[in-house]
């Protein structure tokens, strides 16, 4: 029942220009704690632009958007980065810095005593199903694509911020090491009971993490609904969209 | 002389170039540094400065060195002779590199990383000192590598303007024509130019993030470096203060110009003094006008100058022929516009001497220039670059003379027209009446007939105020040297390769002073 939920993420009519190129229209949508909302669409339609909104990394050009019931400008930029965990394509792993210290990273910004950190390090890194004793020490370059998006992963859980954002995490892997993620990354969030908003492009990724899909074309959310209404539905948008992606 | 003798003989002197020249690329680099890598951060947040602030560093870099630290001489506070202009000239030289890398380095992190870092909440001094910094440091170090190994480069030029090191042995092995002085010049700083490369490139090493360096390690060997650096910068320090110390207000300074007789002449004086229990700090080999401008800006007290020079180059005059009226006027104009006093004359004078092969000279009879004016259309003529561009040179000679030359004569430096005249190449020089290698090359020296030449009669200029300290010693040189014994005092430095002190010493224990 969403509904009865707190909101974490609010978009207030919400638009995005860059010069005269409207990116996002008008935008609207809220997020309840818990939730796993996938933003769905063709590169280009708006969906990182949205996802950036949240943590600050743009401000919306007209409109407003709310986290943990304060509107974004409010908030201080560095402090609602660091309860926001971020996930990219790629990880973007400091390749100076060994496993251990990238999943740090947060804990050391906020000045955690080093017992603590190390700690936090290992149950993450044992969370995305890295043995401490073997990865800690590696740097990124000496890793394999998917062992990086784990400690991307786990860099982005290691301060236990209540807000996730993922940037297509999956997006660059083979398929196999792809689907295993995938299904290790939503009993993951099920089991820490997290807020994560989730872009990809990929529609079996969103059907088999989202608690809610967003189909976004052109800065417009086309469709809003759970996974199996999404299915079913026959938005003419939505059909044209199933067809492509060949379902 | 062989190359290890030179060596044994002069290590002292060397090491001492070796100082100056560390001196000089270290502080320079630092500096440089001190100023690029901040810059260089700076125009990766404001773009729009990267243009004027490249294009002037760019610029620096393409004017010729010896040009810069001509530009530099004349200006208030940063000019003058001496250590300073060469670092700051070296400074500039340093920049273009240190500041390119910077930016090309940071700029050159992975867009990825950047937005990882924002997105984690980092602040822009905890990207820049966390992340940017140290994925650049590579780049960076390599920009002050280049630096560093132009600045080693261009620091042998510094000797130019006074700053010594390692280019006084190369400009003086130029001058007298030493293999010796040029190897021990050039091989060191090659050398030094080496070590710098190696050792900022296995730094470079120790910075690339692919390569394993535990943290520890790599912090110990950040120590042990920073604190070589920091001890031969002590060291080349120690020996600058050292040389600049002592200050006393009875410390007389002698100045030379670049060329072997004046610093003979210097070297006397030095001497001389030193007898009489006078401190003295010697600071020869001075380029072009800078023993001069070292005089008006107290840097120096007192060096060896020719009253023609004074009264053309300095003085800006219209030549004169008779020697006493230009050594009374120098005299007289210098007290007023300057400041400074002429010493009485030494006895001889150093003028543009016409050059012929001696046995052409006795087979033809040739006594003076106009004997050889009917003779000389198809002779070659040999000038060095000065006697060709200077208005009492060359054009004012021939026209003088009424000269027609059939074939334009060969410009080439000065040194080597004396060879040249000897080996046949070509018929008539103009050198130094004092030069050495007239009586050795069996040379002969056409008279004058015409007067055309100004006189440049030897004296020492000094500054007023330590004239009372001088005048005695001036007495006593008064007259002392002749035409004869300065070319011969010329020839035991030029020709036999001894060193100026020696020759000096040698020359006031036979007169008896």
């Amino acid at each position: 029942m969403p509904e009865k939920r707190k909101t974490i993420v609010e978009f207030r009519a919400v638009s995005y220009s860059v010069g005269d190129a409207r990116i996002l229209n008008n935008l609207s949508l809220q997020i309840a704690q818990g939730e796993t909302l996938v933003l769905l669409g063709e590169s280009g339609c708006g969906k990182t632009t949205t996802l950036r909104l949240v943590n600050r990394l743009i401000d919306p050009t007209a409109g407003e958007v709310w986290v943990e019931n304060k509107k974004t400008i409010d908030w201080d930029a560095i402090k609602l980065r660091r309860r926001t965990g971020y996930v990219l394509q790629e990880a973007g792993l400091f390749p100076h810095f060994t496993v251990s210290q990238n999943v740090a990273l947060v804990p050391d910004l906020e000045n955690w005593d080093e017992t603590r950190k190390q700690e936090r390090v290992s149950k993450m890194l044992e969370l995305v199903n890295l043995p401490p004793e073997k990865f800690a020490t590696r740097f990124p370059h000496e890793l394999s694509g998917g062992q990086r998006q784990r400690v991307g992963v786990a860099r982005a859980l290691a301060a236990d911020p209540p807000l996730l954002l993922l940037d297509e995490p999956f997006g660059a892997l083979d398929p196999i090491t792809r689907n295993n993620l995938q299904k290790e990354f939503a009993s993951l969030v099920r089991e820490l009971n997290k807020t994560a908003i989730f872009v990809t492009h990929d529609l079996r990724e969103a059907l088999l993490l989202g608690t809610r899909i967003a189909l976004m074309e052109k800065g417009e959310i086309v469709l809003l609904e759970t996974p199996e209404e999404f299915a079913k539905s026959a938005e003419p948008r939505v059909r044209a969209y199933l067809e492509t992606v060949n379902l | 002389m062989n190359f290890l003798e030179f060596l044994k003989q002069n290590w002292s002197e060397l090491l001492a170039l070796w100082r100056e020249h560390l001196f000089l690329v270290l502080v320079s680099t630092l500096c440089a540094v001190m100023i690029g890598v901040p810059l260089g951060i700076l125009l990766t947040r404001i773009k729009s400065l990267q243009t004027p602030i490249l294009g002037f560093a760019n610029i620096m870099q393409t004017i010729p060195s010896l040009a810069l630290f001509g530009l530099l001489i004349p200006i208030p506070f940063i000019g003058g002779i001496g250590a300073r202009t060469a670092i700051i000239a070296l400074a500039l030289y340093a920049l273009l590199p240190i500041i390119r890398n910077t930016v090309t380095g940071i700029l050159g992190v992975d867009a990825k990383v950047r937005e990882a870092a924002v997105a984690m909440g980092m602040t822009e001094w905890q990207i820049l000192r966390q992340v940017e910094l140290p994925l650049a440091a590579p780049v960076i170090l390599t920009g002050i590598r280049v630096a560093v190994v132009i600045a080693v480069g261009v620091a042998t030029i510094a000797a130019a303007v006074g700053a010594g090191g390692l280019g006084t042995y190369i400009f003086r092995g130029l001058r007298q024509n030493d293999n010796n002085l040029l190897l021990a010049g050039a091989a060191s700083s090659a050398i030094l130019a080496l070590i710098a490369d190696f050792a900022l490139g296995q730094s470079e090493k120790l910075f690339n993030n692919t390569n394993r360096v535990s943290a520890h390690r790599r912090k110990v060997i950040t120590m042990i470096a920073a604190a070589s650096v920091a001890v031969l910068l002590g060291w080349s320090f120690w020996g600058n203060l050292n040389n600049s110390a002592s200050n006393s207000a009875n410390k007389i300074v002698v100045g030379s110009k670049d060329f072997t007789e004046s610093v003979i002449l210097a070297e006397i004086l030095a001497q001389m003094l030193e007898k009489r229990e006078l401190s003295v700090e010697r600071k020869f080999e001075l380029g072009g006008n800078l023993a001069h401008d070292g005089l008006l800006s107290n840097q120096i007290d007192v060096y060896p100058e020719y009253t023609g020079t004074a009264f053309t180059a300095i003085l800006k005059h219209q030549s004169l022929t008779d020697p006493r009226e230009v050594y009374n006027q120098t005299k007289r104009e210098y007290a007023q516009k300057f400041n400074l006093a002429i010493s009485p004359a030494l006895g001889f004078s150093n003028d543009f001497a016409i050059l012929v092969r001696g046995e052409v000279a006795r087979k033809l009879n040739l006594k003076t220039i106009s004997d050889a004016v009917p003779l000389a259309k198809n002779w070659q003529a040999g000038f060095g670059q000065d006697f060709m561009s200077r208005a009492d040179g060359y054009a004012g000679f021939k026209q003088a003379y009424n000269f027609n030359f059939v074939r334009q004569p060969r410009e080439m430096d000065l040194s080597l027209t004396y060879r040249a005249l000897a080996a046949g190449e070509v018929d008539l020089i103009a050198g130094n009446s004092t030069d050495g290698l007239i009586a050795k090359l069996d040379l002969f020296q056409l008279l004058d007939d015409k007067s055309y030449f100004p006189p440049y009669q030897a004296v020492f200029v000094a500054r007023q105020q330590n004239l009372e300290l001088l005048s005695q010693t001036f007495e006593k040189l008064k007259d002392a040297i002749s035409t004869e014994e300065m070319r011969r005092l010329n020839y035991e430095v030029d020709g036999n390769k001894r060193s100026p002190k020696d020759v000096a010493s040698e020359w006031l224990k036979n007169k008896g002073f």
